[in-house]
């Protein structure tokens, strides 16, 4: 059993944890995921881990709810147990030889762009963070993103912060300017990974997404996460989760992404009618 | 007296037209009379050929002979002397190709049940569910074991009762391996899988379950952590797939990811619990060996309609166990033998309509001794499939390997092993199971786990003087 130390609403659909997992924290890199189930009988799921302390043995998680499972996990609250949680699982991102990077998180993608600038931040990386959001009621982790790098955008779908646009549409402006990057980061719906390195492949900038498919063990036993990079099969679990952005099959990921949308739908409905008021909550 | 009867004491079974629509057992076991009456057909022989034909080398006519006085709990605790896990082995144990096999009896007829005799006598005692005392000798030294499965909780169990302090790392929630993920509910009940790690726990075995060693801790760490020996059966968990067009396509699974969706997350009673599992219409499980024939039987039982076994060899040459081919088709499933999948084919939003196979024939034996299978021209031919399970082996997991330096394996992932006491290439660290065979059976784990829990005993002792 993990304890939830912490627990922050960032939107009303993001939330934060910090979760009592001390074997996770000794060991856990920016990049790397954990998976869980909340209780018996449930689903495992994994989550790429937003912050981690070793001193005090905790894992920061941050999850939209978009399914039952996430949104389950919402209802608990500080001093409440998750029941399984483990990890660190995958390869941790490596950051070498770069010096100039952009940072890019597109939704909660910028939870997960988050520990990855700050990383880089403490390398002497100069970071420039894009992080995009439907509208402004939306936006998560400004001050602390403003915080992990050089110069941070943020950017709208509507428009309502004042910054109308797409990640890709600043990312474009920056390069057009003449910023050169080594490394594009771009971490997010699988949409916006794929234009931000559709983007960055006829600028010729070396980009790494974060994969984050359907698993259950997360530790190559499944299959399940299998993703097409450069024609090889890989499986995000172990092989990832960053992988080439040039190379990834995107539109196979995004197909694979639906496979149980029937089934998710039901799931949800059914955790609605136990839940009776939360459908508006 | 004995009975000098030809054949076996029927096991009843559930009828193959009822069970194939449920996740129960299939065989039933025996009733005590029936127990006494297959016990009777044992001769006792000299030469018990039996003992010598079992990994874990079970005192098979001594317990049969307890069995066919009536004396059940005795047969009992005659099995456990050697086999920790009896209402397992009873179940899953390929007997076929072990005891049953050099069974005196078989020479005419049919062997001794030794298998059904063993179920029953696990199934008889767990039944009265009476507890196992027993007399440790505790030593204050540390044994790390890796993975919880029957490789692992063999090792444990015998040195436990050896006096060690074992603690069993599990990378899953739930604690079993293959036993829980792998094996259907229907050939192996969980409840008494889970009764058979309890047995195991009161040992004063430690289970640790959500640590993936080479992620959340690495060997070198649990050594610096004081485990003195450490026995790695971590299993062949990495399916294999055949490489051809459309295997990414929504509707495709590794028999992995289908079973343990169905077995361990439990996905047959969705949406009672949360993990669902797809399955379409027609059903293609890919492979000849026991995880197929699990695969498409737990597919027929989700309600497909129909489900194919696509093997290219023949029947002959299909490594599944005969009783699992025979359960499988009286059930319903249909064998396409001598097929060999081209390509999945797929809507166009990316979800399985087809595969397309090559008839194959036989030639010449290649390097396994089997007739190789080569493909008949022309015989191109599409099955109507909406799911399609890869069941073509698995290779051992390669996180330990990948961090732990000196470990030596084979090109193809296995541990390198000592075949008689496990020992790895890395002193005081053991290894056995399907993490060194590649994908085997449950009683040939076991009887890794065994010998290296003795090795591991000695390598102690001696490390101490």
């Amino acid at each position: 059993m993990f304890k939830i130390l912490e627990k922050r609403v960032l939107n009303p659909d993001v939330k934060l944890m910090v979760i009592d997992a001390p074997v996770v924290a000794k060991k856990a890199e920016p990049g790397q995921f954990i998976i869980l189930r909340v209780r018996e009988g449930g689903e495992r799921i994994p989550l790429t881990i937003a912050d981690y302390d070793r001193e005090n043995g905790t894992v920061t998680i941050i999850f939209q709810e978009v399914g039952k499972t996430t949104r389950l996990l919402g209802t608990l609250n500080e001093g409440d147990y998750i029941l399984d949680f483990v990890g660190p699982l995958g390869i941790a991102s490596h950051f070498e030889n770069v010096k100039n990077v952009a940072v890019i998180g597109g939704g909660l993608g910028a939870a997960i762009a988050y520990p990855q600038a700050k990383k880089l931040n403490s390398m002497g990386v100069k970071v420039d963070a894009i992080i995009g959001f439907r509208n402004k009621d939306l936006i998560i982790l400004e001050e602390e993103m403003k915080k992990a790098s050089n110069r941070l955008f943020v950017t709208t779908d509507d428009g309502s912060n004042g910054n109308k646009g797409f990640v890709t549409d600043v990312l474009r402006k920056l390069i057009e300017e003449g910023n050169k990057y080594d490394l594009v980061i771009a971490i997010g719906p699988l949409v916006m990974m794929k234009a931000v390195s559709d983007l960055t492949k006829s600028y010729g900038v070396k980009t790494v997404v974060s994969m984050n498919p359907v698993m259950i063990d997360g530790t190559g036993m499944c299959g399940g996460c299998r993703v097409t990079v450069g024609g090889e099969i890989k499986f995000a679990c172990v092989d990832g989760p960053d992988f080439d952005g040039h190379l990834i099959d995107f539109d196979e990921a995004i197909r694979r992404q639906a496979m149980y949308k029937t089934e998710e739908r039901q799931s949800l409905e059914e955790h609605y009618c136990r839940l009776g008021g939360l459908k508006n909550g | 007296m004995a009975n000098m009867s030809l054949k076996k004491v029927e096991m009843p079974e559930q009828d193959p037209d009822v069970r194939n629509k449920n996740f129960k057992e299939v065989a039933k076991g025996y009733t005590e009379e029936m127990a006494i009456e297959e016990a009777k057909r044992c001769l006792n022989c000299k030469a018990r050929p039996c003992v010598a034909g079992c990994p874990v080398n079970v005192k098979i006519p001594e317990f049969i002979t307890l069995m066919a006085e009536g004396k059940f709990e005795e047969a009992y605790l005659k099995i456990k002397e050697t086999n920790n896990l009896p209402a397992i082995c009873g179940r899953v144990c390929p007997q076929e190709t072990q005891c049953e096999r050099v069974c005196v009896r078989g020479k005419k007829g049919e062997p001794v049940a030794i298998g059904r005799l063993e179920r029953f006598a696990a199934d008889w005692y767990m039944a009265r569910n009476k507890p196992e005392t027993v007399d440790i000798q505790k030593s204050n030294k540390k044994v790390a074991v890796i993975g919880s499965g029957p490789a692992g909780l063999t090792c444990a169990a015998d040195l436990a009762k050896m006096g060690y302090s074992v603690t069993i790392f599990e990378a899953f929630h739930t604690p079993g391996g293959v036993l829980m993920y792998g094996i259907p509910e229907f050939r192996l009940p969980k409840d008494l899988v889970q009764r058979e790690i309890d047995t195991v726990r009161e040992l004063g075995v430690e289970i640790k379950t959500n640590m993936v060693v080479g992620k959340s801790i690495t060997i070198d760490e649990l050594k610096e952590e004081g485990y003195e020996a450490i026995f790695i059966g971590s299993g062949a968990g990495l399916p294999n797939f055949m490489g051809i067009p459309g295997e990414n396509l929504n509707g495709v699974y590794s028999a992995n990811e289908f079973l343990t969706r169905i077995n361990l997350m439990k996905a047959y009673l969705y949406p009672e619990v949360d993990t669902p599992v797809k399955v379409g219409k027609n059903v293609a499980v890919v492979g000849g060996g026991n995880v197929a024939m699990d695969a498409a039987r737990s597919a027929k039982r989700l309600g497909a309609d129909n489900v194919y076994i696509v093997y290219r060899r023949s029947e002959a040459e299909m490594p599944a166990r005969l009783e699992e081919v025979h359960h499988a088709k009286e059930e319903g499933i249909i064998f396409k033998t001598l097929t060999n999948p081209i390509q999945i084919l797929g809507t166009d939003d990316g979800w399985v309509k087809g595969m397309e196979c090559i008839e194959m024939e036989l030639g010449e034996p290649d390097e396994s001794g089997r007739r190789r299978p080569i493909p008949k021209k022309g015989s191109e031919h599409i099955i109507d499939v909406q799911t399609v399970i890869i069941a073509i082996g698995q290779s051992p997991n390669p996180l330990i390997k990948a961090t732990t330096p000196g470990l030596e394996t084979h090109k193809w992932g296995g541990i390198i092993a000592d075949e008689e006491t496990g020992a790895t290439s890395i002193p005081g660290v053991y290894a056995g199971g399907d993490a060194v065979t590649g994908a085997a059976t449950v009683i040939l784990a076991m009887g890794a786990g065994k010998k290296a829990a003795v090795a591991i005993d000695e390598y102690l002792k001696k490390k101490d003087s």
